[in-house]
């Protein structure tokens, strides 16, 4: 009866669809300019507004239709999956990064150095995501380096916080202790045996964000404070559709079908092992 | 409880820092608040009179003195206080998203039961589809989308503007996906654990009608999780209204920061956010006394 136990019982089998999703993804995004079949700023004005091939007045030559200025859409699309990717997949692992290693000072130094790190942890958690970041774009600018900064500033303290809470319940624990009574340095502590046992939820973590900061790219590229054309990404190209909504649906629909499907594989993958690293966790 | 007003506080202090430094680190605003044909005598006035030529700290604490009793400047774009613009765009906003609340609680709730109740297992599989959905689509697509299909294709619903009830459908619908779907995994979640409990057994072999194991006893017993969450997804909301009023020309705060943030008119900006900040703090605060009261447990 319970959706936990069968979930549980299925775990070992992980979701194909996402995994391959993801695979392609990273695949598109690593090839970037060299898949496109136009470059992606390549107007051409003869067939503007061309629909997707399997609609009337759709061609071969551009299988999912063209914008306004005639630039071929799928171009676009492989295109901005590199910006996409690159900045949500650089930004999670800099903020990662970041994250652990304060996570690990403020678990294992405790007292007055867990006590700053903590209370800016809290801080930087207090304000609403979007809010921190446009608060930001408005300090810094926007455009590709700038969203890889906001995203490093709005994610580094969820990793701080998970890794000093791992910290602290594995800090007691018997192989630790014997290191310690061994002599081992206390640095080598923490990378050698504590780190490892936290990687796994860190790995779930970052899973999950790679999603979310998609997401949140490519809401500010909508609002025009995210990444800036000539460059490309998702939330670019829909914020350029949406004024011929009515008679040119691919425009809008095709990139955020692709945000939807690729925040769903990672969101999935994340599930995923995170039932597998701990199978109590339903969520 | 003192313990946790007085954190309450130190971020609050440590937020007004950050917008502070935020508004600072972009520079000297002089020159895009004076027309080009201004002298330096003029530039010069006009830094002494916003008193941008003292010291940092002295600033921040005339920053301080000023935003404790509501005063954020004067807006540059508008030559009106910065405070009155967030004033008028608080109650559209919160309006908004007290309603996404209601509707992403009433949704989230219900699928979240029901499949946590249910033994049809595609009952379940589909609560999963659109809870999996929900979390995965970007908000303004959201909105795009139900404008196409209910306001361009169906011409059913105005597709942007503030006034009438229908204004309120489709924004409302777009805001409340993400929550709703957070909300229906959630209480899935702890809904069907709670169903394995011992007391529910217990329950059956006493031969309790089922509604009332259901709703009185297990519901009770998940709610404490659920009521922390809310109170995150109201924050998260009111983030996601930002966007989604840009979708929609809906007149709330989400408008005025992004204007804002393009005509760099940072008196708006500061006010915002720090308003929006305290907002969401004060909701965190009363979800943690709203778990003391559920919770005996948690009253120390």
């Amino acid at each position: 009866m319970s959706a936990i136990e069968q979930e549980a019982g299925g775990r070992g089998r992980p979701p194909m669809l996402a995994l391959a999703c993801c695979v392609l993804l990273v695949i598109v995004a690593v090839l970037g300019d060299i898949a496109t079949p136009y470059a992606k700023d390549f107007a051409d004005l003869s067939a503007t507004l061309a629909p997707p091939f399997w609609q009337d007045g759709g061609s071969l030559a551009h299988l999912l239709g063209t914008d306004t200025l005639g630039r071929d859409l799928l171009s676009r699309l492989i295109a901005g999956t590199r910006i996409s990717l690159l900045t949500a997949g650089a930004a999670i692992f800099v903020a990662g990064t970041i994250g652990v290693l304060l996570g690990l000072l403020a678990g294992y130094a405790g007292g007055l150095v867990d006590a700053i790190v903590m209370r800016a942890v809290d801080a930087f958690l207090a304000l609403p995501f979007i809010l921190m970041a446009l608060a930001l774009v408005a300090a810094l600018g926007s455009g590709v380096e700038n969203m890889i900064l906001v995203m490093i500033v709005t994610n580094w303290a969820r990793y701080a916080r998970l890794v000093r809470s791992e910290v602290l319940s594995i800090k007691g624990r018997d192989f630790v202790t014997l290191a310690r009574i061994a002599g081992l340095a206390p640095h080598l502590i923490a990378f050698r045996h504590i780190l490892p046992n936290a990687l796994n939820s860190i790995t779930v973590l970052a899973l999950l964000d790679i999603g979310r900061a998609i997401i949140l790219e490519s809401s500010l590229s909508f609002l025009g404070l995210g990444i800036q054309p000539p460059e490309v990404s998702w939330g670019l190209m829909l914020a350029d559709g949406k004024a011929y909504m009515s008679f040119a649906w691919w425009i809008t629909t095709l990139p955020g079908l692709t945000i939807v499907a690729t925040v769903m594989a990672f969101n999935a993958l994340g599930d995923w092992l995170k039932l597998r690293f701990d199978p109590r966790a339903a969520l | 409880m003192v313990k946790r007003l007085g954190q309450t506080l130190v971020t609050l202090l440590f937020l007004t820092l950050m917008v502070f430094a935020l508004a600072r680190l972009t520079g000297d605003p002089t020159p895009l608040v004076l027309p080009t044909e201004a002298t330096a005598q003029d530039a010069q006035f006009f830094r002494h009179q916003y008193g941008l030529d003292r010291s940092l700290p002295v600033q921040y604490l005339i920053f301080l003195g000023n935003v404790s009793r509501g005063d954020f400047g004067v807006s540059f774009r508008y030559r009106e206080p910065a405070i009155g613009f967030v004033m008028a765009g608080l109650g559209p906003t919160l309006r908004l998203t007290g309603l996404a609340m209601l509707l992403a609680v009433v949704v989230g709730l219900g699928l979240g039961i029901l499949a946590a109740v249910s033994r049809n297992v595609w009952i379940d599989r589909l609560v999963n589809l659109y809870a999996s959905f929900g979390q995965a689509v970007p908000s303004f697509w959201l909105g795009l989308m139900l404008v196409t299909l209910f306001s361009i294709n169906l011409p059913w619903l105005p597709s942007s503007g503030h006034g009438t009830a229908g204004h309120y459908v489709l924004p409302v619908i777009t805001l409340s996906v993400f929550a709703s779907a957070s909300i229906t995994r959630l209480t899935r979640a702890n809904m069907a654990e709670a169903m394995q409990s011992d007391f529910v057994h217990m329950e059956r072999v006493l031969g309790l009608p089922e509604a009332s194991i259901v709703l009185r006893h297990a519901l009770r017993n998940a709610s404490l999780p659920i009521v922390t969450y809310l109170g995150l997804q109201f924050g998260l909301l009111l983030g996601g209204a930002i966007v989604t009023e840009r979708v929609f020309a809906w007149p709330g705060l989400g408008q005025i920061i992004v204007d804002a943030i393009l005509h760099r008119d940072y008196p708006v900006i500061q006010a915002t956010v720090l308003v929006t900040a305290v907002m969401f703090m004060l909701i965190n605060l009363a979800v943690d006394v709203t778990c003391m009261v559920l919770d005996p447990r948690l009253r120390v």
